[in-house]
């Protein structure tokens, strides 16, 4: 081979760098580059007739190296090849400036020369995805599937180029920062958190050690096209402009979300230019995603799911193109009243509210919302809620909901996963909004007010009404720990969800209804009867009284009260205040739901007291799947100690049987905990919860691999809750699967261990958890006693004997200690779901001779 | 079986001697000074030579508790007692057809410092061991396991922090420490320990003896499977004494600090008992340090017989009857 001057002939990286196996190197001439030839480096698991092959392409500055993590993990009959681009890693210097259609050709030649057979999956990161989907549109006809970490095709418009890079391409920092020094490399490196560790950045390092060897990192630079008539603009664009080519071509799109290069507007130009991608978007990652979390098992997990034929058995041929019934808007007439005011506000009758719903449609229309676009909701439950949340619908749009529980940090989340494209809120809203720079245009329900007098009695032409396979919402509710998830929606599901609570609790056309529970607070209307938000703050469930329920109850003439838990605990608190005619109210109520977390069946008494003429029932479910089951006190009340938890049969916490239309099956746990077996549905097999229902949730937005875990087998919820039916067919419920600690002995579900410890007079509440490695983790008890309360700031402490004794009297020597708090840690939202997780970490780090802090 | 146990006069050694002779077996014991045990015994150190030939002559079983325990003192004396003396054993029990052997050595072989939390048996590492006697044990076991045949098959054992009714060492001394009003807990007191209770160090020692054919060239941590706080331990100690004592913190800094002074004064004045802390004890009191019992418990199809509570419990009633004043 002929090499041109100035050339560095390409070499084997060093055999000691973290992760990277020397067997995978290889270096490969490929005669028909340049004329001359030119040797490329390449990591390639070389294995022999694969069913599919894996090409990955790095980005500037980086080589082969950041793809070592998957070609270790990939599975067998998977060809891994990652190359270094020529003048990039261990690739031969060419000495020439290598732009972006170049790039594509160098890549081609390389393919022909590797004379690759089988179908092929492209992998691309940074620049390497814009090369990398070049190279995928000269070879759709091979194409299994394109995956894109953090990359870009096209400047999206009305936004700068990222600061970094319009910084790095100024004349006096480009070439000081890329070439001669190793500042670039070093710099990427650096936007990673947590930081990469030294072996790996040494790794990363390795070629790029002489200035001679960083020319390219400069040029790859300059090739950026910021401007029009850059020589790599058309090429770009040409990419771009070509993706309708990948329509049938299955597409994953892995983003870290911290990326300041990147950014997350990036993602959202990939994903309008390529619909039907699969994108999984990790909030805490930056630039390089795959250095921050194990993105590489997900991306496998993808290709492995490519050839499953889809069973998405929930579609329903008849339901293409049926409009949706959950506005149901022929019924929305007459002076019946549809939202009762709470406080001094007027009652809405249904022909008012049908006539707002359609001035408001009509006023988001001129507003620019579109159907299938995201309008973020930030309006507390009430009659303005109700009206724009079917207004939103009427048109198409989706929903956004996020629970204000979360707290500034977790909306902040939410609302840069969702990215509506419009937000329509109060006025507090608004300016938070603006504060923060939410995505999305800000529309305040002062104007909706407006519009609402301005267009009422206005003849509107209103687009067709969504579809029953249309998106409807998605709504983020507070994880009990970690960030909270946006959980889809489409019409039909919602209906579903609708039509199994009036078929479950015989609502009929007669009935009217409290809602001091958030997401039922919005089923008035779609169940045609009328409704009243008390007077509270929704997101603190905690603060409803019993006058507000009172003088809602009055107000609506109640015959349905839903709320939580935590408000019922309130109401009970504060039942001296109710007047004979709340009183009176509350004895025309015939049903009183409890939802949202695990009741007492002691608190459901004394509901029950409050309402003597109702039916006291809990249903049991999550955001993703409700109710999946339901229990009436008197049903508690019937098994064996009357408390829904520890007789012969229970382990954990009786939820009733499953509704009408859910299917419930359990996955049994292994040694470890781990819910590996095959579905059952015989009573007493502990396992996961798996369930199955036409109002289950369509997806998680933007997080392919959660789906894709929370989807198995595919069409079915997995809940993440743990527990087993019993011979009567009734669901019970231990915990969470995160929960379960995984002893010498087998698993432990922690509820009733925490059950039986709350059986002690000391003890106010408390929470089991496994320390040590899976499989010989240890019990812990977690007690928050009577006689300590929030504000003592004592800190966390060892029981003493007498307690620790206690304990294990109830809950048996299993318990290796007893640590004793102030304050158990609880989310927020609910204010009764333990976050077991944080304390497990917590008393693993006390327990191992840490020093002793809260939890 | 006729059986030779090194170290008989240790608590731990005089509990496996008393079960071998309750089930029969026929034992002789080696010993520096008469131990006062109803069995044959041979008096003599583990580094005379002919002295273990003797104890080796006849037997089909060998126990091997003899050690140099502590943490001041020459590193000489621990590789004589520790290292040699346990290679001449076995090359005595090699020649005389002993048919297996027992090695009894310690978790402190294979770690060092850093928290054990669930652990399995990794390999002794004398490399990164601390202190003689961690080190002189870790190479003990090495040298012994690699010396396991098929005609005789050594298992080493490990039990961590051995303790049972007159014991001088864990008990003796928290005890002793309490009366002087001079016990204060390292740290929080809230890491988790794995300790054994002396019956079922015993129980251990001879099941492994039993199925050492098995587990020829095996080493296996032994303990109770109950790991304990610190603070509970020493609390549950303290009450068997009967001895009214409330909590005292040193934070873990000083007496790691304090410990490592101690060490430094004792080397330069040449004491020979132990110092009140010493750096590595101060690691010991502070760290968690309890086991994966798993293996173990297949390996030697044994399971504690005495739990923590109950062993407590005969902490007490040995208090109860001992104290002058009942």
């Amino acid at each position: 081979m002929v090499a041109a001057a100035g050339d560095i002939a390409a070499s084997l990286p060093p055999t000691d760098l973290d992760g990277l196996d020397p067997s995978w190197s290889r270096l490969v001439p490929v005669p028909a580059t340049d004329g001359v030839g030119r040797t490329w480096h390449l990591l390639d698991n070389q294995v022999a007739d694969p069913q599919l092959t894996v090409l990955c392409v790095h980005g500037n500055p980086s080589w082969s190296y950041l793809y070592r993590d998957l070609i270790r993990q990939a599975p067998p009959g998977v060809r891994v090849i990652a190359v270094d681009q020529l003048d990039m890693g261990f690739s031969e210097r060419s000495g020439t400036f290598r732009r972006l259609a170049r790039r594509i050709d160098d890549l081609t030649e390389l393919t022909d020369e590797l004379d690759l057979t089988g179908p092929i999956v492209t992998v691309g990161h940074d620049w390497g995805g814009a090369i990398s989907l070049g190279w995928a549109l000269r070879h759709v006809d091979r194409l299994a599937g394109v995956v894109l970490m953090n990359t870009a095709v096209h400047q999206p418009e009305g936004s700068p180029a990222p600061g970094l890079i319009r910084i790095a391409r100024s004349k006096p920092v480009l070439r000081n920062l890329t070439v001669r020094t190793p500042g670039f490399v070093a710099g990427a490196l650096g936007l990673s958190w947590p930081p990469i560790r030294r072996s790996v950045r040494r790794g990363f390092h390795a070629p790029y050690r002489s200035a001679d060897r960083r020319e390219a990192i400069a040029r790859f630079v300059a090739d950026i096209p910021l401007e029009p008539d850059h020589p790599s603009a058309a090429p770009l664009d040409a990419i771009a402009d070509g993706l309708d080519a990948l329509a049938d071509v299955p597409v994953l799109l892995v983003w870290g979300a911290q990326d300041k290069v990147f950014s997350d507007r990036y993602l959202h130009d990939l994903e309008r230019r390529l619909p039907h991608a699969d994108v999984h978007r990790y909030p805490s990652a930056s630039h390089f995603v795959s250095e921050d979390v194990d993105a590489f098992g997900p991306i496998l997990d993808w290709i492995g799911a490519l050839d499953r034929t889809p069973t998405d058995a929930s579609i329903d041929s008849t339901l293409v193109g049926r409009p949706t019934r959950l506005l149901d808007v022929s019924a929305w007439a007459g002076e019946t009243v549809a939202i009762a005011g709470a406080g001094d506000e007027p009652d809405l009758s249904f022909s008012e509210y049908a006539t707002r719903v359609d001035a408001v449609a009509a006023w988001l229309v001129e507003q620019g919302v579109e159907p299938g676009d995201r309008v973020a909701l930030m309006i507390p439950p009430g009659a303005e809620l109700a009206v724009a949340l079917y207004a939103a619908w009427r048109i198409g749009a989706v929903i956004v909901l996020i629970d204000s529980g979360l707290g500034p940090r977790g909306m902040n989340a939410a609302m840069r996963v969702a990215d509506p494209a419009h937000l329509l809120g109060i006025r507090r809203a608004v300016v938070a909004s603006r504060a923060l720079r939410w995505p999305g245009r800000r529309l305040s329900t002062d104007d909706m007010a407006a519009a609402i007098e301005r267009l009422t009695g206005v003849a509107h032409d209103l687009p067709p009404l969504p579809t029953a396979d249309d998106p409807a919402a998605v709504v983020f509710t507070s994880g009990a720990t970690g960030p909270s998830k946006g959980v889809r929606y489409r019409h039909r599901q919602l209906e579903a969800q609708r039509d199994t609570l009036r078929r479950l609790y015989a609502i009929t056309d007669d009935d009217r209804l409290v809602a001091a529970f958030a997401p039922f607070a919005l089923y008035g209307p779609a169940l045609g009867i009328a409704s009243i938000v008390p007077d509270m703050d929704v997101a603190a469930p905690g603060t409803l009284t019993a006058a507000a329920l009172g003088d809602a109850a009055v107000s609506v003439d109640a015959t349905i009260v839903f709320a939580s838990p935590a408000a019922l605990v309130n109401v009970v608190a504060t039942a001296d205040q109710l007047s004979a005619a709340h009183r009176a109210a509350f004895e025309r109520v015939r049903l009183v739901l409890s939802a949202g977390a695990p009741v007492r069946a002691s608190l459901l008494r004394r509901v029950a007291g409050l309402f003597p003429n109702a039916a006291i029932r809990t249903p049991y479910g999550m955001t993703e799947c409700l109710p999946v089951a339901d229990i009436s006190l008197v049903q508690l009340d019937a098994l064996d100690d009357g408390d829904g938890h520890g007789d012969g049969d229970g382990d954990g916490v009786c939820v009733g049987v499953p509704v009408d239309g859910v299917e419930v099956a359990i996955r049994p746990l292994d040694d470890l905990g781990r819910p590996t077996g095959e579905l059952v549905h015989e009573p007493r097999v502990v396992g996961e919860v798996v369930v199955r229902a036409a109002h289950m949730r369509d997806g998680y937005d933007r997080l392919w691999h959660t789906e894709h875990l929370a989807s198995s087998p595919p069409g079915w919820h997995a809940t993440g809750d743990v527990g087993h039916l019993d011979d009567a067919g009734r669901l019970w419920i231990g915990g969470r699967i995160g929960h379960v600690v995984a002893t010498a002995r087998g698993a432990v579900t922690p509820v009733r261990l925490e059950q039986l410890i709350e059986t002690l007079d000391a003890v106010r509440a408390a929470a089991v958890v496994g320390v040590g490695p899976r499989g010989v983790q240890q019990l812990v008890a977690i007690v928050e006693t009577v006689a300590t309360t929030k504000r003592d700031g004592k800190r966390p402490r060892l029981a003493d004997i007498a307690l620790t004794d206690a304990v294990r009297r109830v809950a048996g020597d299993d318990i290796v200690a007893v640590l004793e708090v102030d304050a158990l840690p609880v989310d927020r939202r609910h204010n009764s779901k333990i976050d077991r997780t944080r304390l497990a970490d917590w008393a693993e780090a006390m327990l191992a001779g840490g020093r002793m802090r809260a939890p | 079986m006729r059986v030779l146990v090194t170290g008989a006069s240790s608590m731990i050694g005089r509990a496996t001697v008393a079960r071998l002779v309750r089930r029969g077996d026929d034992v002789r014991v080696l010993q520096r000074h008469p131990a006062g045990l109803d069995v044959e015994q041979i008096l003599g150190s583990i580094t005379d030579h002919d002295a273990v030939a003797t104890a080796c002559d006849g037997v089909e079983g060998v126990i091997h508790l003899a050690a140099k325990v502590g943490v001041t003192g020459e590193w000489g004396d621990y590789e004589a007692i520790n290292v040699q003396g346990t290679a001449l054993l076995v090359d005595a029990a090699r020649r005389a057809g002993v048919g297996r052997f027992v090695h009894v050595s310690s978790p402190s072989v294979a770690h060092a410092g850093q928290a054990l939390v669930g652990a399995g048996p990794d390999p002794a590492d004398p490399s990164s061991t601390r202190g003689h006697y961690a080190t002189s044990k870790a190479l003990a076991e090495v040298a012994t396991l690699a010396a396991s045949t098929d005609d005789m098959p050594i298992v080493a054992i490990r039990p961590h922090l051995v303790w049972g009714l007159g014991d001088t060492q864990l008990v003796g001394r928290i005890v002793e420490r309490a009366r002087q009003g001079r016990l204060a807990l390292v740290g929080s007191g809230a890491a988790l320990i794995d300790t054994t209770y002396v019956d079922n160090a015993a129980d251990a020692l001879v099941a492994a003896l039993d199925r050492a054919p098995r587990l020829g060239g095996r080493a296996l941590v032994v303990s109770n499977g109950e790991p304990r706080t610190v603070a509970e331990l020493v609390r549950r100690i303290v009450a068997a004494a009967a001895i009214d004592w409330t909590d005292r913190h040193v934070p873990t800094p000083l007496a790691t600090g304090g410990g490592a002074i101690a060490e430094r004064i004792w080397r330069r004045t040449g004491r020979t008992d132990d110092p009140p802390m010493t750096s590595f004890l101060a690691e010991q009191l502070s760290t968690a340090h309890w086991f994966d019992q798993r293996s173990t418990r297949e390996a030697l199809d044994w399971e504690p017989s005495v739990s923590l509570a109950a062993g407590f419990e005969r902490l007490a009633d040995s208090y109860r009857s001992s104290s002058p004043s009942s």
